[in-house]
């Protein structure tokens, strides 16, 4: 523990700190450019710059580690003048169009111009001008506005895992660009827009929509896979504009990935923003009076036991609540939250939950994945997982499934059950890499649950769990991985087939069959419509998607963003998303619409507002109320062995672009799948359409 | 003056040959078994009192450098780089050494490996030097077959293993981190400091990066002795040097000489002196590219050693003497040098990347003249803004010939100023 003097403030740091960080414990504030937390330091801008005792030269005080004694100061005329210096270097190339600049009012440049720089210009040589780069359907550039601190460099090559983006020339000539100018053919791609401190990287969707300070700001949470990224939703009247992260270290650092940030177009279009009622086969606009008469008459005149509910992957808890309660009202049991048919629910909680927690991954010393993607399925976990396989010694990573590039080596076990076979009963090597690990983990993810074999999939993981004793009271190494925000919530308030009852395979098939007529699919568009058969379907959603075209009665509903909802993620943290916007057209929040169908129904819930229905939910489920907090899940049931099928285990996710109604709906995400997605990428010839 | 006997580089004309066979008969390889039976500390001791500095540039005593390596290896292997990419301009006595004296290289290496417990050494060759390459692989190839090289080299019982690698013209390479980062298979980019390649180099093991000249020197020292090698030159600046005579000469040329020569009489006696007379001498670089220029007055009676020079505020640097005559135009033959370190700045840090660019092109200017006044003051402040504030010295290195010449010619530039001006005003 280095004790050393900043501006006659004596601190003491931790081993291994930089002197920026001990002049930031002492309250002086050092600018920076290229220095990052959470990347490998550059120390290439010089903006840092301090006076050190017994040095004769200025030291770059973000590379140079706290040594005890040492006396710093950075409030001299000679750090001054280094930062005038720096400032003036960076300003001569660069472009004075900060009014035109989409950076403009969130620029670090203009920023430390302003605290730092000096008034005026010196330079009078003509200024450098650099050529645009490609970098895809999101990342626009200006090239000639970089800076060179290779934030972005590192942070491809580092967290995101794609080591596409270089720099190119020498000197002044020195040029940052992508691998042959394509597209960086990450999921994280756009985390380089937040972190260029200038305007080089600006968002290409949103070129100058709207200046930061127009915007705003709400923090919320995001639905778009199961990690729960904390998000702000950046929003100018009742349009979404932009979706930018917020920090939780616990969860998604600072990154969100491509999709987090993207959607916000899809909520614009496609929308569903009054009801409709089929009559004779078409859809056509009502009200909401009509739309519920057309419902109650259906269901009314329909037993209960041929009624059945299926929640979709966007369903906030409170929906779920609302419906499981409606549906508990008229006495039906058959009601899914498992769209995919992924078999969960059977082991507790503890054997839904992504146990070790997303910061506990960097714990382990061996993972093994199994049936999962983390790449496209969850890729802020994804860079969790890089991020511990980069820390070098000691982390052994092996895969059972599919053969991906998942941006670190990993061993490829084997495709399937039959591998899993082996590691359960311990005649594969990898055992002993797992029962030599102090901490091992394993992640099984939706693809191997998925299929009819899924229960003995998962009792065969949770006994290669068992027998590595990765779960133990100080670590928990059973992970499921979830693809749906909604589902941990939906399993923990049991939005589950009752005894005997349907799954979302006997709901289609029962329809299909004619048992079933009535479907109620809270935002459930995941579903093989066609086999609905002649249901009468009630679809309450956002979008115009699979199931609003099948729908027999529309109901319009709020989007993540347009209402407060609560989201459990796949660790089990419970966080709420607030309300940045209001839902277009008549689109109601969802627990209301379906507070006031029960109303007509005859059987009005027992609650009049939001917190009502939340105290009902706590009492429920009490840890639905403790919000960004993980209730311990308790034991994992012991599993049963049987026999697994034959077939290997495939991926959930297909094309990462498109994976829901509102992603579907955005056209900035249809063009990243034509462009990023490798089937699509592999078809295009540049005149195929 | 230096007399024959003393002469480290016998063979720096390569009127002998470099075969192995030659270099032998010169006296290289003599009972090498016997001073690596020395021992390791009598080896670095008798390195520190040589007086031996770098012969590279930067002047650090040599034998300190060694003496930085961990004494006892951590389980990292520990590396010996030897610095072959003699890149500054005005700089060519590597090459020669290169060409023509080989072993005296190779049997450095192995000797100052041992001294600093390395089983491997690379030479980092420039890019530019492809016969010079060709020599030195021959070379080692021929101490190789030789048993001078590889397990048991030369009989002292150190496993020994060195290797030549060839750069690709990139004067930064010739900076000891980037030249690390290259040999690596990185972009040749300088790294931070600290961690000094002592402790983290050459793939993160402690490797000591010397300059050619200082690596080929020290077999001789060690066989005649610290003694004898410091009682040459002056004090702190002991020994002989290999100076590179160029420019306006009448016989441009290598030299070996006694450290602290004056430099006037350097020129005349081996390089047949200026061009025109010594009254026809305006100034003179005596460093390489990159220390500042000196003015006749200072030439008439300067030393030739790092103290000497570093005392009239500019420096010995690689010794590479760079001559110019009153037909030289100064400004914009500091110009040319500005071009060259704008041309080969890495471009990684900002004020190298920026300020380079910048002063060469303020440079230019003042070449044809037109400038204000100001921008002199204005040129040399930029300078300072420069310097010492890189990761690397090739912002210094950049910075300072522009010092040299404001601080002795700053009224050649008034004048050309001047001038223009006034023929701007007749015109009008």
């Amino acid at each position: 523990m280095p004790k050393l003097t900043v501006d006659g403030i004596e601190v003491e740091v931790e081993n291994g700190a930089t002197l920026l960080q001990a002049c930031e414990e002492a309250g002086a504030e050092i600018p920076r450019f290229c220095y990052h937390e959470r990347l490998s330091i550059a120390g290439n801008c010089r903006m840092c710059l301090v006076e050190v005792e017994k040095s004769p030269k200025p030291v770059a005080s973000c590379a140079m580690p706290a040594g005890d004694g040492m006396v710093v100061r950075t409030n001299t005329p000679q750090v001054k003048r280094a930062r005038e210096g720096v400032m003036e270097f960076l300003l001569i190339n660069h472009p004075l169009d900060c009014p035109i600049c989409d950076q403009g009012g969130e620029c670090d440049l203009q920023d430390q111009s302003m605290a730092y720089g000096m008034d005026g210009s010196r330079f009078i040589e003509n200024k450098r001008a650099v050529e645009e780069k490609f970098m895809g359907p999101l990342v626009k550039t200006v090239m000639t506005r970089c800076i060179q601190c290779t934030r972005c460099v590192r942070f491809a090559s580092e967290v995101a895992g794609v080591p596409e983006i270089g720099a190119i020339g020498r000197g002044e000539d020195m040029e940052i660009t992508t691998y042959l100018e394509q597209a960086l053919t990450s999921e994280l791609s756009a985390n380089i827009v937040d972190l260029c401190p200038v305007g080089a990287l600006t968002f290409k969707p949103t070129a100058f929509t709207a200046r930061p300070w127009e915007l705003r700001k709400t923090e919320s949470i995001d639905v778009m896979d199961a990690v729960g990224s904390n998000i702000r939703v950046d929003t100018r009247g009742r349009e979404v504009i932009r979706v930018l992260p917020r920090l939780n270290d616990d969860v998604n650092e600072e990154w969100i990935s491509d999709k987090t940030r993207f959607i916000a177009d899809g909520l614009k279009t496609q929308r569903l923003d009054k009801p409709f009622i089929r009559e004779n086969g078409k859809l056509r606009p009502a009200t909401w009076d009509e739309a519920f008469a057309a419902i109650a008459t259906k269901i009314k005149s329909t037993d209960a036991s041929r009624i059945a509910a299926i929640a979709g992957d966007l369903a906030c808890a409170e929906s779920m609540k609302a419906l499981k309660d409606l549906m508990g009202g008229l006495g039906s049991p058959h009601l899914d939250c498992r769209q995919d048919g992924a078999k969960l629910g059977k082991h507790g909680r503890a054997g839904y939950l992504f146990n070790s927690t997303i910061a506990g991954i960097e714990d382990a010393d061996a993972i093994l994945i199994i049936g999962a993607d983390p790449r496209r399925e969850a890729p802020i976990l994804n860079a969790r997982i890089l991020k511990r396989a980069r820390q070098g010694a000691g982390v052994d990573i092996a895969v059972v499934g599919p053969n991906l590039d998942l941006t670190y080596p990993y061993e490829h076990l084997g495709a399937g059950p039959q591998t899993l076979k082996e590691l359960a009963d311990g005649s594969h090597k990898f055992v002993a890499t797992l029962n030599d690990a102090k901490n091992p983990l394993i992640i099984i993810g939706q693809g191997a649950l998925a299929r009819a074999d899924g229960e003995a999939v998962m009792a065969a993981a949770i006994t290669v769990a068992r027998n590595a004793n990765a779960v133990r009271a100080d670590w928990n190494g059973f992970n499921v991985l979830h693809t749906a925000a909604s589902r941990v919530a939906g399993l923990d308030l049991g939005f589950l087939p009752g005894e005997g009852a349907r799954d979302v395979a006997g709901i289609l098939d029962g329809a299909g069959k004619g048992d079933i007529e009535v479907v109620y699919l809270l935002g459930a568009d995941e579903i093989d419509m066609a086999k609905l058969g002649n249901a009468f379907v009630i679809y309450q959603g956002t979008h115009g998607d699979a199931g609003a075209h099948r729908a027999d009665v529309i109901l319009p509903a709020a989007a993540y963003t347009e209402k407060s909802s609560t989201w459990v993620n796949t660790e089990g943290r419970v966080q709420i998303g607030a309300r940045a916007a209001f839902p277009p057209g008549e689109a109601r929040e969802d627990w209301t619409i379906l507070r006031a169908l029960s109303a007509v129904l005859g059987s009005a819930l027992p609650y009049d507002d939001l917190a009502a229905l939340r105290r009902a939910m706590a009492t429920d489920v009490p840890h639905l109320a403790e919000r960004d907090e993980i209730a311990p899940a308790g034991d994992l049931a012991e599993p049963v062995l049987v026999a697994m099928g034959t077939e290997p285990f495939d991926t959930m996710i297909k094309d990462f672009y498109l994976t829901n109604p509102i992603a579907r709906a955005s056209k900035v995400m249809a063009e990243c799948s034509a462009s990023l997605t490798p089937d699509n990428r592999e078809g295009a010839t540049g005149t195929h359409g | 003056m230096l007399e024959d006997k003393d002469r480290i580089f016998t063979n720096l004309y390569g009127l002998d040959g470099w075969e192995l066979k030659s270099a032998q008969r010169r006296g290289d390889w003599d009972s090498t078994a016997a001073i690596i039976g020395k021992g390791r500390d009598w080896i670095i001791d008798e390195m520190k009192k040589s007086g031996l500095r770098g012969r590279g540039g930067a002047g650090f005593p040599t034998g300190l450098k060694w003496s930085f390596m961990p004494k006892e290896s951590d389980g990292r292997p520990h590396y010996l780089v030897v610095n072959a990419d003699e890149s500054e301009p005005g700089t060519c006595k590597d090459r020669e050494i290169l060409r023509h004296d080989p072993q005296k290289l190779i049997e450095g290496c192995l000797i100052a490996s041992f001294a600093m417990n390395a089983h491997v050494a690379y030479i980092y060759v420039r890019g530019e030097f492809i016969r010079e390459r060709e020599v030195l692989q021959a070379a080692v190839d021929e101490a190789y077959a030789a048993g001078l090289l590889g397990k048991n080299a030369a009989g002292s019982g150190w496993d020994f293993d060195l290797y030549v690698h060839h750069g690709a013209g990139a004067y930064i390479c010739g900076e000891e981190t980037a030249l690390l980062e290259s040999l690596e298979g990185k972009k040749g980019m300088p790294r931070l400091k600290p961690p000094f390649p002592a402790n983290c180099g050459l793939y993160g093991a402690p490797t000591t990066v010397n300059n050619v000249e200082s690596i080929a020197v020290a077999p001789t020292i060690l066989r005649r002795g610290a003694t004898w090698f410091a009682g040459l030159g002056r004090p702190n600046n002991t020994g002989t040097k290999i100076f590179s005579i160029s420019g306006h000469v009448n016989n441009p040329c290598n030299v070996e000489e006694e450290m602290g020569i004056p430099l006037r009489e350097l020129i005349d006696r081996h390089a047949g002196g200026v061009r025109g007379g010594w009254d026809n001498l305006l100034a003179v670089i005596p460093g390489g590219s990159s220390v500042p220029l000196l003015p006749k007055q200072i030439c008439d009676d300067v030393l030739m050693d790092f103290d000497s020079l570093k005392a009239v505020q500019s420096g010995l640097g690689t010794a590479a003497v760079i001559v110019m005559d009153k037909s030289t135009d100064v400004i914009k033959a500091i110009a040319r040098l500005s071009a060259f370190y704008k041309h080969e700045s890495c471009g990684q840090c900002t004020p190298c990347r920026e300020g380079t660019g910048w002063m060469w092109r303020v440079m230019e200017r003042l070449v044809s003249g037109e400038a204000a006044v100001e921008e002199i003051d204005m040129l040399l402040d930029v300078t300072k803004r420069v310097e010492g504030h890189t990761i690397c010295a090739l912002g210094d290195a950049a910075a300072w010939p522009i010092q040299g010449l404001i601080r002795h010619f700053r009224g050649t530039i008034e004048e050309r100023i001047a001038d223009k001006r006034g023929v701007q005003v007749a015109a009008e």
